[in-house]
């Protein structure tokens, strides 16, 4: 396998005092045809990785190479085959659609007409239409347009699809998914787990600026205890007497964790373990307030390596 | 591609980002109001104010308390208005003084035993008193040898001489330097602001092609500016320019060369549009007060001029004014263009050393 994106003990400390560490050595690889997401709450340092393989910041150490260059050596080279979606780029206001795409491909030597650019984005009616005057979602599919009118090989998403509404949501992945479809690379970062789910070949979990898990989104369900997850709550006046090690024993049970009164169980046959789950807590006098049965996310994931939700997290992290 | 190929200027960045900037602005009613608009109405009301003046009134107040009390306080009323300009009222001392004190009246006359027959009561440092004196002296002096001849006065009014002559290419130079500054300055933070700096940068473009757009763009913008100025000005006011029109033109562009330099490295570090805005009162406002707009700089004090000479905006006014109202030519521009080149030329590249992309 070719390798688009090759990152080795990346490090990016920011003067301060104290320092702040926002990468602290990360190895990444991404494939040719692959689309990579990294995948943590806010400030885990997805960004500043990103922004230093785009070329945008300079990394304190480690090294960077994409599409087998490197940025000190073939800037001009990289950023022909590359297209980059920032995080908050807010285009200017009175262009068209189709003036901002036609500004944007003049930068590149070569790319695709802004007109086809706007169909793949399925702008087609907005094209006159100011950038003021286009919904969030609209502004953000001529972001991805903007990235995508130099014809690159590799792409670059940070966070594309943060605040929009979910049909929105959809049409942008299909845009990416479109993409991907012709054999080209994503790099994207999302603290979406479903958005990870849907559009990643592989995920690396970034968390306080370290890549804490990383494989296809089925391999890391897996390794976080099982497809199938359990969530109960008990009614408050019985739960005390059902222990983690209790939950632990019961049959293909993996993991067990609590939160108050409320439980979620990894498991790996939920029909097996159900029944036997149902008689602990009748044996222990217990009543259940609630009781659902789902498949397994990155967010479970996430929950399992860190103890953290991914949103929660917001702001208490570096 | 199956498409024809585009034209060159959907192609070339550097006319893309320099259209960009135009359609940006001219789609944005307020900002070409205070670009076009502002400049004209602040020269109309400039204009309109100095224009005509009327004939002046110079008040004089005569005191009733003096030798001979209110009949040669009226003897001398009656010698005093043989100037039309004159406006005599008549008072007691102290409240003549006070109106003195206060600028109400510019001379305080008290009618006196000794020769010749009166006092001044003045203050020589106000140019008003030093009037009402000259013109009292004048009548009194008049009315005691009548047969003094007057002789014929001949008024400046032709163009080139009146106060609007000497204030529209100041306006010119000021409206150069507020549109360099603003122009470029404030655009550049607003596009930092936004991250569309940092957007382009992520992009193949050639940061030297954004540069040039900015002031490529605002060099055109400044062809209407000042066409619409000067036709303006001479419509309303018959302002003409009497010396070379290219040397003009060459000044001009040099003017808004230079000063768009300057914006770029007021706005190359700044990050927000406060600290911009900031900074460039503190550079425009000195200037506009100590380079010509409104008055000479040669009236700053001598130790002074050394620093306003290399002013780019006195450098500027001086270059319009010789110009336009002297009817010079290129000797009149060349210690001009040299200072608003150095500015420019060392501006935008300490710009392009700092400048800061995100």
């Amino acid at each position: 396998m070719t390798s688009a994106i090759t990152v080795r003990d990346l490090v990016k400390t920011y003067p301060a005092r104290p320092p702040v560490e926002a990468v602290r050595g990360i190895d990444l690889d991404v494939a040719v045809g692959q689309c990579f997401g990294l995948l943590g709450p806010n400030g885990a340092g997805k960004t500043t990785t990103l922004e230093i393989v785009e070329g945008i910041l300079e990394p304190t150490s480690g090294k960077v190479e994409v599409l087998g260059r490197d940025w000190a050596h073939d800037e001009a080279g990289i950023r022909e085959r590359i297209g980059i979606s920032l995080q908050e780029t807010r285009l200017a206001d009175k262009l068209t659609v189709r003036e901002t795409l036609t500004m944007f491909r003049s930068f590149y030597k070569t790319g695709i007409d802004p007109e086809s650019a706007i169909g793949l984005v399925s702008l087609g009616e907005k094209a006159r239409s100011y950038v003021d005057k286009l919904s969030g979602g609209q502004k953000q599919r001529l972001a991805v347009a903007c990235a995508l009118v130099g014809d690159p090989e590799l792409l670059f998403l940070d966070e594309p699809t943060t605040g929009l509404d979910p049909q929105s949501r959809r049409q942008l992945w299909d845009v990416i998914n479109d993409f991907k479809a012709r054999g080209r690379t994503v790099l994207l970062t999302t603290h979406y787990m479903d958005e990870a789910e849907r559009l990643c070949d592989r995920v690396a979990i970034v968390d306080h600026g370290k890549v804490i898990a990383e494989g296809t989104p089925a391999e890391l369900i897996l390794q976080a205890g099982g497809e199938h997850v359990i969530d109960f709550t008990l009614s408050s006046d019985g739960g005390a007497s059902v222990t983690d090690a209790d939950l632990l024993g019961l049959p293909t049970v993996k993991t067990a964790r609590r939160e108050g009164q409320g439980f979620t169980l990894t498991a790996a046959e939920p029909h097996i373990a159900l029944p036997a789950l149902l008689n602990l807590v009748q044996q222990a006098g217990g009543k259940l307030a609630a009781l659902t049965t789902r498949t397994a996310t990155l967010e479970d994931v996430f929950v399992t390596l860190t103890g953290r939700h991914l949103r929660d997290t917001d702001g208490t992290s570096s | 591609m199956t498409n024809p190929q585009p034209p060159w200027w959907k192609r070339n960045p550097l006319a893309q980002l320099t259209l960009a900037r135009i359609k940006e602005f001219y789609r944005e009613p307020a900002a070409v109001f205070w670009v076009y608009g502002f400049p004209l109405l602040l020269a109309v009301a400039l204009g309109v104010a100095f224009r005509d003046r009327p004939v002046e009134r110079i008040p004089v107040d005569v005191a009733t308390d003096g030798a001979g009390g209110t009949a040669a306080a009226e003897a001398l009323k009656a010698k005093l208005e043989t100037d039309p300009r004159i406006v005599v009222t008549l008072a007691e001392t102290p409240p003549a003084r006070d109106r003195l004190r206060t600028g109400k009246t510019g001379l305080v006359i008290v009618p006196s035993a000794a020769s010749p027959g009166w006092e001044y009561h003045i203050d020589l440092n106000r140019p008003e008193c030093a009037l009402a004196k000259a013109a009292a002296d004048g009548a009194l002096v008049r009315s005691a040898v009548p047969t003094l001849a007057t002789p014929v006065e001949h008024k400046t009014e032709e163009p080139g001489g009146r106060y609007i002559d000497f204030l529209f290419p100041g306006l010119l130079g000021a409206n150069l330097m507020g549109g360099g500054l603003w122009g470029v300055g404030f655009v550049t933070v607003d596009l930092r602001v936004r991250k569309l700096l940092k957007r382009f940068l992520a992009t193949p473009m050639k940061k030297r092609d954004f540069l040039l757009a900015m002031l490529l763009s605002r060099f055109l913008f400044t062809i209407f500016e000042v066409i619409l100025l000067l036709g303006f000005a001479w419509l309303v006011f018959d302002t003409e320019v009497r010396g070379n029109w290219l040397a003009l033109g060459v000044l001009i562009a040099l003017g808004a060369a230079s000063f768009s330099g300057i914006g770029l490295l007021i706005a190359c570090r700044a990050k927000t549009i406060e600290t911009v805005s900031g900074l460039m009162n503190a550079v425009m406002l000195p200037m506009y007060v100590a380079s010509g707009v409104f008055f000479s700089s040669d009236r700053f004090p001598e130790f002074a001029q050394p620093v306003l000479k290399v002013l780019p905006l006195t450098a500027l006014n001086n270059g319009l004014r010789a110009v336009i109202n002297d009817g010079e030519g290129w000797s009149a521009i060349a210690y001009p263009a040299l200072i608003l080149s150095a500015w420019g030329i060392i501006s935008f590249a300490l710009a392009l050393r700092f400048f800061r992309w995100r």
